[in-house]
């Protein structure tokens, strides 16, 4: 599967594991193999996950990303599940795993991931991607381009437009009003 | 007023285009209406009764003569030359076409205004003091931290799929005129002992279906911390907030649901972590913003123009206008002016093209170049030498702009209601123009005195009804009638109270005599003229109304002739017949 990662396709050959009906956190087996598991499963097992290596965890956009707290570091990889593009919380747990937790790998949107948010996703802390199978993955790397400056600071930018840039007050502007 | 550097430009200037871009995958059917329908609300497109809405934001009301004449351009280019001022400060066009907004949007940037986050679950347009940085009670200009809000909140990243609509206001005078109890974040610029500035922060408030007042989060935040401290009470909400259900989406649930202490927790200990940050304000970017809010280059000029109180003693009209519409400025020999957007006849906030650029030309002659637009759906003029009143109200009057009738019964506040909002249940532009012809004598306004009259056609409350001293909101239609509950004894200000329902609601014919019963005991029961309305509903409650209103049946006859037939409604929606225009 392509997925984005640093604004490029990529071949990824990560597994999603989501939850059937049937499975819970405590009962699902995970594959072998590279697996993002479930913040739920990985809670759960713990235990018996800890040795591997070949795994990442996602959130749930009702869960925080505190919930992880002393795990942040073990993972290379984390997702997390936008449930519907419309759903905002998705920004606030990628911000705090970056900026409260540290976590340095890769941090990836899944679930229902448009063009239209990626410019805001990549600001908060998302350096991976993995837009809605339907939708063109080529077109949706336009998404990256739609602002070329910003006033507030986030992850992406450590500081905010007035640390950053030499502005203009009354005196140097071109008054165009009135 | 501020005006854009060349970062301001480039990122409206790309908004454009990427609003633009946006349109034409949805025309192509690249993006489907579920798909658009977020990135519309937050260009302030919304689908209404009669086609495209755009609402266009007045950064917190102060507006430039150009970019009103702006306005009179899109009214007649586009839409159907008039335009309706709102009670955020903003102004709506009603019948758009899809495919022109990108240009809309492109004529917008060129004056330096645009409709970001105008609608949308994300940070709404700042409001503010319509008075700000003329006021004689200012105790600080809320301006240059409205404009620094403002930048901070434009496409904020974090913040653009919140669980509901956020709303901001702040104000820096004694009297709070931003209604900033009745806000998701309210704030008011202040001084300590020491005269350093900082805010004190409400959250928590706000009027739809749930009214609130809002809770104090912090008494007296050091000015440096306005944007991290925002930024953490927006995080926690962001999280936290109800999403189940958009009836208990909005902060003032999640504030009332951990109560304020835990709230004011969580969001401390957010903040903990960007206290004294980057995202720390600095005095170099305040001085810069600052310096867009300067004094105009006032005169120095004498106050107590005895040429007005001639004119005063031989005109009633004038003499009435200048005690509701003229409000003492700081200045001495200025004056701040109230056009009035509420003549009988009109719709509450609308103003036609000829009106717009009218009242652009007349804000170059004598207020500077620059208005603001009140959160009561009228404009100011906050600069007027007092010399130039008479020949300001001669101009005005010609224009129908100067109904002497500021902060009266007919100075109502209303939402557009059922004819143009797909929300509401009920119609408030005809019950507004219905009430304005019922109480038009100025004499009898002028006896009732200050009194606030606010409408909304569903419970969603855009129409502010709770905050009014008398509130009508629309409630259902049923059997061809249109129904309507009256409240009293809500208001805003400083002493921001809900107003209490007063009984069954009532038909669309009803609510003028509701009105008129209420005021019949008003002037009944108050001590003297100098009791207001509110202070007598205070002093003896709700029941005496309530008793005299419902205590005999409505007359049914006197509004039977001009009965609209409800059965007919659709084909009359489609052309009001109030409009400005029409």
């Amino acid at each position: 599967m392509m997925i984005i990662k640093n604004k490029i396709l990529v071949e990824d050959d990560w597994q999603v594991l989501r939850l059937n009906d049937q499975e819970t956190p405590e009962n699902v087996v995970v594959a072998a193999g590279k697996v993002i598991v479930p913040l739920k499963v990985w809670l759960a097992q713990r235990d018996g996950l800890k040795q591997r290596d070949d795994l990442g965890v996602w959130f749930a956009s009702d869960e925080r990303s505190e919930e992880l707290k002393e795990d942040v570091r073990k993972f290379q990889i984390i997702a997390v599940d936008f449930p519907k593009f419309s759903d905002g919380r998705g920004y606030s747990i990628a911000f705090n795993l970056r900026a409260r937790l540290g976590f340095t790998g890769e941090l990836r949107a899944i679930g229902d991931v448009l063009r239209d948010q990626l410019f805001y996703m990549q600001r908060v802390g998302f350096d991976a991607f993995a837009p809605r199978p339907d939708r063109d993955i080529h077109d949706a790397l336009k998404g990256f381009e739609d602002f070329s400056e910003v006033y507030q600071t986030s992850f992406d930018k450590k500081l905010p437009l007035f640390r950053r840039a030499q502005r203009k007050g009354k005196s140097s502007v071109e008054v165009v009003n009135g | 007023m501020y005006c854009y550097d060349e970062y301001d430009q480039k990122i409206i200037d790309e908004r454009v285009a990427q609003y633009r871009d946006q349109v034409c995958r949805r025309l192509a059917n690249e993006l489907t209406e579920t798909e658009f329908l977020p990135l519309r609300l937050q260009n302030g497109l919304y689908m209404q009764v009669h086609g495209y809405m755009l609402r266009i934001a007045v950064p917190y009301g102060l507006i430039s003569s150009r970019q009103m004449r702006m306005f009179a351009h899109i009214a007649r280019k586009y839409d159907r030359g008039y335009g309706h001022f709102t009670t955020r400060q903003n102004i709506q066009f009603n019948w758009l076409k899809l495919e022109e907004t990108p240009d809309i949007l492109a004529d917008l940037a060129s004056v330096q205004m645009h409709a970001i986050q105008t609608s949308g679950n994300c940070i709404r347009n700042i409001t503010s003091d319509e008075f700000a940085g003329v006021a004689q009670d200012e105790v600080v200009d809320p301006r240059p931290y409205a404009e620094i809000l403002r930048q901070w909140s434009t496409f904020h990243p974090e913040f653009a799929y919140l669980p509901r609509k956020f709303k901001i206001a702040i104000s820096g005078g004694r009297e709070d005129r931003a209604a900033i109890l009745a806000h998701d974040i309210g704030i008011s610029a202040t001084k300590n002992a020491q005269g350093e500035i900082g805010f004190r922060i409400l959250v928590g408030g706000g009027l739809g279906r749930t009214p609130i007042v809002g809770s104090e989060i912090c008494e007296f935040l050091p000015w440096q911390h306005l944007l991290t401290y925002v930024e953490s009470i927006l995080r926690i909400y962001n999280q936290f907030g109800r999403r189940d259900n958009k009836y208990k989406a909005r902060i003032k649930i999640l504030v009332k649901a951990l109560g304020i202490d835990e709230f004011r927790r969580l969001v401390e200990e957010d903040w903990a972590d960007l206290k004294d940050g980057p995202g720390t304000l600095t005095a170099e970017e305040v001085d810069r913003v600052a310096s867009f809010f300067i004094d105009p280059e006032y005169e120095k000029l004498p106050d107590h123009n005895s040429k007005l109180n001639e004119f005063k003693a031989d005109n009633r009209n004038f003499s009435n206008w200048m005690s509701r519409n003229v409000i003492a400025h700081r200045v001495p020999g200025y004056a701040i002016v109230v056009l009035s957007l509420k003549k009988p006849g009109n719709a509450p906030g609308d103003a036609t093209d000829a009106q717009m650029d009218a009242i652009a030309d007349l804000a170059d002659r004598y207020s500077f170049g620059e208005m603001r637009i009140t959160h009561k759906q009228n404009i100011v003029f906050a600069d007027v030498k007092q010399s130039n009143l008479i020949d300001l109200w001669q101009e005005i009057t010609r224009q129908e702009l100067a109904s002497p009738n500021i902060g009266l019964l007919t100075d109502m506040i209303s939402c557009p209601g059922a004819e143009f909002c797909t929300l509401a249940n009920a119609r408030s532009i005809p019950l507004a123009k219905l009430i304005a012809e019922r109480f038009e004598n100025i004499d009898f306004q002028h006896d009732i005195g200050e009194i606030t009259l606010n409408i909304s056609g569903c419970m969603n409350a855009c129409g502010q009804n709770h905050i009014g001293n008398i509130g009508v909101t629309g409630v259902e239609k049923k059997n061809h009638e249109e129904w309507y509950q009256v409240s009293i004894g809500g208001a805003e200000g400083n002493d921001c109270a809900m107003g209490k329902i007063l009984g069954p609601s009532l038909t669309f014919y009803q609510v003028p005599e509701a009105i008129d019963r209420i005021l019949q005991v008003y002037l009944r029961e108050r001590i003297d003229e100098g009791e207001r309305f509110i202070d007598t509903v205070h002093r003896i409650g709700h029941k005496p109304f309530k008793d005299y209103v419902y205590a005999t049946d409505f007359e049914e006859e006197s509004v039977k002739n001009d009965r609209d037939d409800m059965s007919v409604m659709p084909a009359q929606y489609a052309v009001p017949f109030y409009s400005p225009r029409f």
